[in-house]
């Protein structure tokens, strides 16, 4: 069989429909708008999430696995439930838009098109599987969502935050592009089992772990894990809150599985060397993240410092490199993905009749005001602190016990320390919401707030009845690779 | 009711369900409150009675877990496993117990979202009586670091002036030493490659990493138990929280330290059990003398009783590291004693309290003209916390002495003067509160006793009397268990020698 007709086998297209059903229903949906201006921006953003389901639902239910383009785009069970992870991240932000755009006054149908695009972007990501592939995967999310940080124009905050996050995000890809370049001119190969293989036989050579350092770098920064974070709390604070929700859901689960398969896939033969790399940027992550979140007073900069924290842990399971590890970085990110969506709907819906605000001091007597409300960000935050029976204990026990079984005790003990000095500003927000004296209450809160807002608490709360399935089901995610 | 029926699921989670019903109680008129009181103490009491036929079907003769109960939950990873033997038992009574008298104390005292109360204590109770009759590792750990949630909301919300501080310390406090434990638990879970309690407890983990085990499940449960210089928190959790919230510090929650060394570190790590011996004489010895002293200096009721808390834990600490049946005896008897003397002495600091809203020494004195009757409860439970020969506190401080004293004499000589300095500060507080004129203006016109606190003291006061001259009843469950327990450590020590 040649090259040409390998290309055209259809079966293998399959395996890309869900990419497929959201780039087209992306262009048509962007035509619909270009020609039916803004006020088709409600239908849009419903089309949108139905393009969403629909994705999903082939995505789970129809591709089946396996490998296409040649090998440079794969579909294990690993990519599927990551990929699903991806798309309920940039669904749920799609939904929680709808009230808050009209509020804030950048209702336009430019931003539900553009998450799909950088979903398709983080789609490719997830199941990329060549040096190219990731590129690509990557540069059209990151695209999209430079676009999404500064879709609020007429506000300074949200430009700064776009410009901010693109020339650093521009750095990165450079460094990232770089580092894949060497890789390539040291093993001869773009493809990752090529690279795979030519390490198993030839061993590393310093050129090497140059081109892995920077390739690391770049997806470090993907994720904002310590040192490449410096972007993520400005960027977080100065988006509109629905794309902040955005930025820390779907595009980190998608580095992240980037991440994994590059350095599981790709990088196996030299474990060693990677892994002191992992172990140092968790380390510094988690750390970074609990002690900078102490003083912070706006409560987005407080959760881009919690997530940063939280890809420290996130990394600790990938540090041991073993499948008990990828388990506890696949079931980390879910669990992180909901309690994420579920506080940043929670912060949408801090909204007095005077506006919107965002300082932590503004939930005082949230617990007297609003108890529901307050109950559910009660149990986030005690979960985001990972105090069971909420699912962030799950989340960081499954990370922290593969971490034990590798070995890496100094990184779990380091893990766990700064795990307590997290719990310091969780509680903080904790306090604020029941211990001190009430405010004026915010506005009654969106539908579609309320929906997420429910789900995410009764996900948290309820883990430990689904723990099992769900583990079961991860597990085989994460024999993907072993 | 059929044997196959999980009687301790049932008791576990009876007062969860009661917290769901409550939820449903708009909060709104005086009326609400009254029924989300009265429905908590329904609930409360059903789980008392319910817990009592666990007592009545316990086989007292045999070693082993009872009504044990086990299905899948993670696979691979954790399993739901509930059992009680005569370890545990009694603890699981004693949380029951106290429960209804917390809420009857609350009844008056707490009139701001009551509703949340309940529904706090209602989840307290749930993972207190889980932690006790969990049978897997995590689910016991999951109980344990779960208790944290409702117990920092009790104190930050119904607290006094520093509740802030006093429940960002218990709660850091408290954590920094659970994570430890729980990366121990992990490594022995890679070890042994089961988290289930039976199973670790014939296992035998190479000596060197029992040292490192063991030091890491102390340091959760010696914050927990408290024991000196890690008992910092408890006075100022204490002082803070409301009376029903120091009922439950002291009367259960410092247990969970207890029943940690006797449920993991002595029997799981035997070894390096022996060779912490003296370590930990040493820091009980220090904690009885040394916070015996510190309670002479107090001059609020609840930080004294706070301070005798943490010395009386110290014969606790003491008597289970004799590694003796008369010391683990002693130190289980001990702590039951003390949830329900220290208890008992929080609800009459509460009391006052509700009366005169200070807790300074000084505020009060000469109450024996106003208040006969209290002055009679608290007398007798002076005595008990004095360790008088006839109250329940004797017992346990007596077997715990004699323990210690089979196992190192100096420990028992220096001690037993712990036990005088006790009857110095327990007596002193009384003659300052109870005796003397009644000078203050303010206590002229306070009144003794109401039925409702009647109803919570009187039986405490009997059953400190009756199991102070006849404590068979609890030896009786005990028996089986600790010896066990004990021959099981002579013999991993002997097969090493």
């Amino acid at each position: 069989m040649n090259a040409i007709t390998t290309l055209f086998d259809t079966p293998n297209l399959m395996l890309l429909g869900p990419e497929l059903i959201l780039v087209i229903g992306a262009m048509v949906l962007l035509m619909v708008g270009a020609y039916a201006g803004k006020g088709a921006t409600s239908l849009i953003t419903g089309l949108s999430i139905a393009l969403v389901v629909v994705a999903g639902v082939v995505l789970i239910w129809m591709t089946g696995t396996g490998e296409a383009m040649h090998g440079a785009f794969i579909l294990d069970p690993f990519a599927v439930f990551m990929k699903t992870l991806v798309l309920i991240g940039s669904g749920v932000a799609i939904a929680v838009s709808v009230t808050f755009a009209r509020i804030s006054g950048f209702e336009r149908f430019e931003y539900p098109i553009l998450v799909l695009l950088s979903t398709v972007g983080m789609m490719l990501m997830v199941s990329a599987n060549d040096l190219i592939t990731l590129y690509l995967g990557l540069e059209m999310q990151s695209l999209a969502l430079y676009v999404l940080a500064s879709i609020n124009r007429d506000s300074v905050r949200s430009s700064e935050a776009g410009l901010k996050y693109f020339v650093l995000g521009a750095l990165s890809s450079g460094m990232l592009l770089y580092g894949a370049s060497l890789i390539y001119g040291f093993t001869g190969h773009t493809d990752f089992a090529g690279i795979a293989q030519a390490l198993a036989g030839s061993g590393r050579s310093v050129g090497l772990i140059f081109g892995l350092v920077f390739l690391l770098a770049g997806l470090a920064f993907k994720i904002s894990a310590v040192p490449f974070h410096m972007w993520t709390p400005d960027v977080y604070e100065g988006s509109p809150t629905p794309i902040t929700a955005l930025f820390a859901g779907a595009p980190k689960i998608a580095a992240m599985a980037l991440l994994v398969r590059v350095v599981i896939g790709a990088f196996e033969p030299i474990t060693q060397d990677w892994q002191q790399i992992i172990v140092f940027i968790s380390i510094a992550s988690m750390a970074l993240g609990a002690f900078a979140a102490i003083g912070q007073t706006n409560i987005k900069r407080l959760m881009a410092y919690s997530s940063i924290g939280h890809m420290g842990f996130a990394l600790v399971g990938l540090a041991a490199g073993t499948e008990a590890g990828v388990n506890g970085v696949i079931i980390y990110m879910l669990i992180y993905l909901a309690m994420t969506l579920g506080t940043f709907a929670c912060i949408m819906a801090m909204r007095r009749r005077d506006g919107i605000t965002e300082e932590i001091s503004d939930l005082a007597g949230l617990g007297s005001s609003n108890p529901a409300l307050a109950t559910v960000l009660t149990i986030l935050m005690f979960s985001l602190a990972g105090i069971p029976p909420m699912a962030g204990f799950f989340g960081k026990y499954f990370v922290f016990v593969a971490a034990i079984e590798a070995d890496l005790i100094a990184l779990a003990v380091l893990g766990v320390l700064a795990s307590v000095v997290g719990a310091f500003y969780y509680l903080r927000v904790i306090k604020i919401i029941w211990f001190d004296e009430s405010e004026e209450s915010f506005v009654p809160m969106a539908g579609e707030l309320k929906l997420v807002v429910a789900a995410s608490g009764l996900f948290t709360v309820l883990y430990i009845f689904i723990a099992g399935p769900l583990s079961e089901a991860t597990s085989v995610a994460a024999a993907s690779f072993f | 009711m059929t044997s196959d029926w999980p009687i301790l699921t049932t008791i576990t989670f009876a007062p969860l369900i009661g917290a769901m019903f409550l939820i449903l109680i708009p909060v709104d008129s005086e009326t609400a409150k009254r029924n989300v009181r009265n429905v908590t103490l329904f609930v409360t009491s059903f789980t008392f009675l319910l817990s009592l036929y666990i007592w009545l079907k316990f086989d007292n003769s045999s070693s082993d877990f009872q009504f044990v109960e086990r299905v899948g939950w993670i696979p691979g990873f954790m399993e739901y496993h509930m059992g009680v033997d005569g370890i545990s038992m009694l603890f699981v009574i004693l949380t029951t117990f106290l429960m209804p008298l917390c809420i009857l104390a609350s009844w008056k005292s707490i009139n701001t979202r009551v509703k949340e109360y309940m529904i706090a204590f209602l989840i307290l109770e749930t993972f207190m009586i889980g932690v006790f009759c969990a049978l897997d590792m995590m689910v016991f750990y999951i109980f344990f670091e779960a208790g944290l949630i409702p117990m920092f909301l009790i104190i930050g919300i119904w607290g006094g002036k520093r509740r802030v501080y006093a429940s960002f310390k218990f709660f850091l406090y408290t954590l920094i030493g659970s994570v430890l434990m729980l990366l121990a638990m992990m490594a022995m879970y890679w070890q042994a490659g089961t988290t289930s309690i039976p199973e670790l407890l014939v296992f035998d983990f190479p000596a060197e990493m029992q040292t490192w085990l063991w030091l890491a499940f102390f340091a959760s449960f010696a914050v927990k138990m408290p024991m000196w210089p890690v008992h910092t928190w408890l006075p100022d959790a204490h002082v803070e929280a409301p009376t029903a919230g120091s009922v439950i510090l002291a009367g259960v929650l410092l247990k969970m330290g207890g029943y940690g060394f006797l449920r993991f570190s002595i029997p799981m790590f035997p070894l390096a059990s022996m060779d912490f011996q003296n370590f930990v004489f040493i820091i009980s010895v220090i904690a009885i003398i040394y916070t015996s002293l510190v309670a002479l200096m107090q001059e609020d009721i609840k930080k004294l009783i706070a301070y005798s808390s943490v010395a009386h834990m110290g014969y606790v600490t003491m008597g289970i590291f004799a590694l003796n049946v008369n010391g683990i005896q002693g130190s289980i008897y001990q702590m039951l004693a003390h949830g329900l003397v220290s208890g008992a002495l929080f609800l009459c600091v509460g009391v006052i309290y509700d009366r005169m809203h200070t807790r300074e020494i000084s505020a009060y004195g000469g109450l024996v003209n106003r208040m006969p009757k209290f002055a009679v409860v608290f007398l007798i439970l002076t005595m008990a916390n004095v360790g008088l020969p006839g109250t329940a506190g004797f017992v346990g401080e007596f077997l715990t002495l004699l323990g210690a004293f089979q196992a190192n004499s100096w420990v028992a000589l220096f001690a037993t003067t712990g036990v005088i300095l006790s009857a110095g500060y327990a007596l002193w507080l009384y003659r300052r509160v109870v005796f003397g004129a009644l000078e203050k203006e303010s206590l002229k016109s306070i009144l003794d006793l109401s039925t409702r606190e009647k109803v919570i003291l009187y039986p405490l006061i009997v059953l400190i009397i009756f199991y102070g001259v006849y404590p068979m009843p609890v030896f009786d469950v005990t028996n089986a268990s600790v010896e066990a327990l004990v021959n099981n450590y002579q013999s991993a020590i002997a097969a090493v020698k």
